[in-house]
């Protein structure tokens, strides 16, 4: 036997931490130089690492879907499976290296330094630095077992500072990190609000900290680790939560000429193949009012004390995702004619849907709409994206009960939800803004003739 | 590699500008299919044991380029860009340099400095971050690696309009340098630069753009609205467009510009079309911005297969052969890995080294300081 720990290596330039997507091998598995192992996903890319060494895979550390610090170990391959070799510190086989410890992670380098090009960057489990030459004999470096299982996410507390940085001296981090407790969740008594080591203490000593929760069987709570889109979102509508004061205000519409206007568009036929929904008819409705209330098409620029008004609309459309809530947006929205807008928000529907949206969809947006009713919601108060003044909810449209000329009728109703930033914009122009879009959705080509 | 290839002179491309006109004809002597086919141009006139010699060429770069792709996965490099795919291109301009001939490469020419004959540990020491890409340029006809995008366009005019003053050219045996670069410098200034001042001084210099598609995620579209050799023509010299996965077609055009080149007739820019079958660099995820379909399609143009597919074909190589040349290159691997690993840490006073040529005082300095310092912490200096 002897047994190598492979550690996880910085897959990209300086990433920190990686997710075990899927292990190719199982323990007990034979494997071969270069074979792939393990699929991660760093903040850069899913990638495969093949083998390092070939051998017998004796433990795989961690399951999938957990997050691993780079230089963590991940699996131990016994390079020497037949026990051939007496020696424990015996060469690998298939001539693979000389000696094989030697520059290796964690292996002694001539000179008696750690190799660190694997795990370099923060890096907790060994102290890094020698100690100064007459200085007290060192105490011996500190060693943390490396975690045998997912690194617990930290107690569901609410942020008490917003999600934004926290300030604290690395020595308070690393306690906080040794300790499990989440820095975003205390509030600073030291100077400017920084956290110290007694808050820290004070923060573990309180009884509302969960231990860790080891996976295993019967378990009466399931703990899924935050990363990834969600870890995205959560700083995104904290961010936006706690620094733009949200109002929010409704207004139900009866939407049944919209919805026989986009049946006549539909028998159209240059319109015959195109996807269109009740979302399209919101959209126009959304650029029209934006034309009518720039204002409402703007962003707190909080450094430069300026609101900055937009005369482009990047219209953003919430898509819920396989990995989550998504906010790609159509860029230059409002230059776009009807039939654009509507093959625009099909493409990025079915871009999305199929989790290949690039990064540079999903930045820049000025205005989002947020589509609950495909989910039979009658609306909701939608946080806003950060950087945005203003987002609508468009609700299930339903067959309802609806006063019409004298008589009540059933109508297709729906209810619109409209958050925005007031320190931008105030009541005043939100309400005429959300009139405006209901004034299209119950009669747009009125809206359009009084509005052209 | 000494027969040479005619060395007609040919004008850029003769379609109409404007919009996105139809991808032109480029210069193919192998069909992906492993079909010779000839060119009113072009041509190569290859012994069997050259052609073998091609195959081994292209088969142990790519393994090579394996392995560092693979170590960088096991951290023992810190970053590698892979030239999966580009193996024609490379091996087939870098066989027709000929030994006075000096290349200026990217990053990403590891199967030209394969085919100059340089140790092919060089560039890991560099991505490992033992040293800074230190072989000798001058020695191996070899630049250093270039990681600033175009900036080695520049650095082959100026070299090459030097050994035009030096009276190097004009001669049958007379020098040429080869510019590498890739799709997205086109779009640097540097580049256009390194045209213009090429153009007017009759640089012997030859511009080898792979135009692989990508620059990093960036759509060949996103760079150019016409066939980029045809913007030679805008500069004054010649342009042409080789099928940069056929390694006997960028052989034949790359050997008969550089011969122009060096017989005092300028600059020629050659655009050698193919694709860059994985990653731009290791930090890199390209199933973020291109899709499979297009992948796969390129896959059925594989530079490998298609010398393989002639080799069998016109029986100058068996079964035998094909499985000796992976046993070497996977030998050579294996080899390669256990250098890298078995690299020494460097000395870090060598960074003091090499600022200088006669060496600074205040170099000297701070190198005592540092030396001073590091003797301060038990265990020796380093």
């Amino acid at each position: 036997m002897s047994v190598k720990e492979f550690n996880l290596p910085d897959l990209g330039e300086g990433l920190t931490e990686g997710e075990i997507l899927k292990w190719l091998v199982n323990v007990g598995d034979v494997i071969e130089l270069n074979q792939p192992i393990v699929e991660v996903e760093t903040a850069k890319a899913a990638v495969e690492i093949p083998a390092k060494w070939a051998g017998k895979v004796v433990e795989i550390h961690h399951p999938e879907g957990t997050v691993v610090e780079v230089g963590s170990p991940i699996i131990a391959i016994d390079t020497d499976p037949s026990g051939s070799s007496a020696s424990a510190s015996a060469p690998a086989p298939a001539s693979a290296q000389a000696d094989p410890d030697a520059g290796l992670i964690g292996g002694p380098a001539p000179g008696g330094r750690t190799a660190v090009l694997v795990g370099y960057g923060p890096r907790t489990t060994e102290a890094k630095r020698r100690p100064r030459v007459s200085s007290a004999p060192a105490a011996p470096a500190e060693k943390v077992p490396a975690p045998t299982a997912p690194v617990a996410v930290e107690k569901p507390a609410a942020p008490v500072n917003g999600g934004a940085s926290v300030l604290a001296k690395p020595p308070v981090r690393k306690l906080a990190r040794d300790l499990g407790v989440d820095l975003t969740t205390i509030a600073g008594t030291g100077p400017q609000g920084s956290i110290t080591r007694s808050d820290i203490e004070a923060a573990r000593s309180t009884p509302a900290a969960p231990a860790r929760v080891v996976a295993g069987s019967l378990e009466r709570e399931q703990r899924i680790p935050v990363k990834g889109v969600r870890k995205l979102t959560a700083a995104n509508m904290v961010a936006s939560a706690f620094t733009a004061p949200h109002v929010t205000e409704f207004l139900t519409v009866d939407m049944t000429r919209s919805m026989k206007a986009l049946d006549r568009l539909r028998a159209q036929r240059d319109w015959r193949d195109v996807r269109i929904s009740p979302l399209l008819m919101v959209a126009k409705a959304v650029l029209l009012a934006v034309q009518r209330h720039p204002m409402v098409n703007s962003t707190w620029d909080e450094a430069a004390q300026e609101i900055v008004v937009k005369n482009y609309v990047n219209l953003g459309i919430a898509a819920a995702t396989e990995r989550g809530l998504i906010v790609p947006n159509i860029a230059d929205a409002q230059a776009l004619s009807l039939r654009e807008l509507a093959d625009a928000m099909t493409d990025l529907v079915a871009v999305a849907k199929s989790g290949k949206t690039p990064p540079a969809a999903m930045t820049g947006g000025t205005f989002t709409i947020t589509n609950v009713g495909v989910f039979g919601i009658d609306t909701g108060t939608p946080i806003l994206p950060p950087g945005e003044a203003a987002i609508l909810a468009f609700g299930a449209v339903r067959e309802q009960p609806w006063a019409y000329k004298g008589k009540v009728k059933l109508r297709q109703v729906t209810t619109l939800g409209l958050s925005f930033d007031h320190r931008i914009i105030d009541g005043e122009l939100g309400s005429r803004f959300l009139a405006d879009v209901g004034a299209f959705l119950s009669d747009p080509e009125a809206a359009l003739l009084a509005w052209g | 590699m000494t027969k040479g290839a005619t060395a007609p002179r040919r004008s850029g491309g003769s379609r109409g500008s404007g919009g996105t006109p139809p991808e032109p004809d480029y210069v193919q002597l192998l069909t992906p299919d492993g079909e010779r086919v000839s060119h009113p141009d072009y041509s190569v006139d290859f012994s069997d044991e050259e052609l073998r010699g091609l195959y081994r060429d292209l088969v142990t770069v790519r393994k090579l380029d394996a392995e560092a792709t693979a170590l960088q996965r096991q951290g023992e490099l810190g970053i590698w860009a892979s030239l999966l795919g580009q193996e024609a291109a490379q091996v087939g301009s870098g066989r027709a340099l000929r030994s006075q001939d000096m290349a200026f490469p990217t990053y990403r020419e590891h199967g030209v400095l394969y085919c100059r004959g340089i140790d092919p540990i060089m560039p890991l020491s560099l991505f490992r971050g033992v040293d800074q890409g230190g072989w000798d340029p001058v020695a191996n006809k070899f630049n250093l690696y270039t990681i600033v995008i175009g900036a080695q366009t520049l650095h082959a005019t100026g070299y090459a309009m030097g050994i035009a003053k030096d009276g190097k050219v004009g001669t049958d045996d007379g020098e040429a340098v080869i510019a590498y670069f890739g799709d997205g410098a086109t779009s640097q200034g540097d580049v256009n630069e390194a045209f213009i001042w090429s153009s007017v001084f009759h640089a012997p210099v030859v511009f080898f753009c792979q135009n692989n598609q990508y620059a990093i995620s960036e759509p060949l579209e996103r760079q150019t609205r016409i066939p980029l050799f045809q913007r030679a023509a805008g500069f004054g010299f010649p342009g042409v467009r080789v099928d940069g996965n056929d390694v006997l077609a960028c052989y034949a055009v790359t050997r008969a510009a550089l011969d122009n080149a060096r017989l005092g007739q300028g600059p020629t820019l050659i655009e050698a079309y193919t694709y860059r079958m994985g990653a731009h660099t290791t930090s890199d995820d390209p199933t973020r911005y291109r899709v499979s379909s297009e992948v796969e399609a390129w896959q059925a143009k594989d530079p490998i297969a298609r010398v393989r597919a002639l080799l069998t074909r016109e029986q100058i190589a068996s079964d035998d052969f094909f499985d000796a040349v992976d046993a070497d290159a996977k030998a050579e691997a294996v080899r390669l890995r256990e250098r890298v690993l078995n690299m020494p840490d460097p000395d870090p006073s060598q960074i003091f080294e090499n600022v200088y040529v006669e060496g600074s005082p205040l170099v000297d300095a701070e190198r005592k300081q540092f030396e001073a310092y590091a003797a301060s912490f038990e265990g020796g200096a380093h």
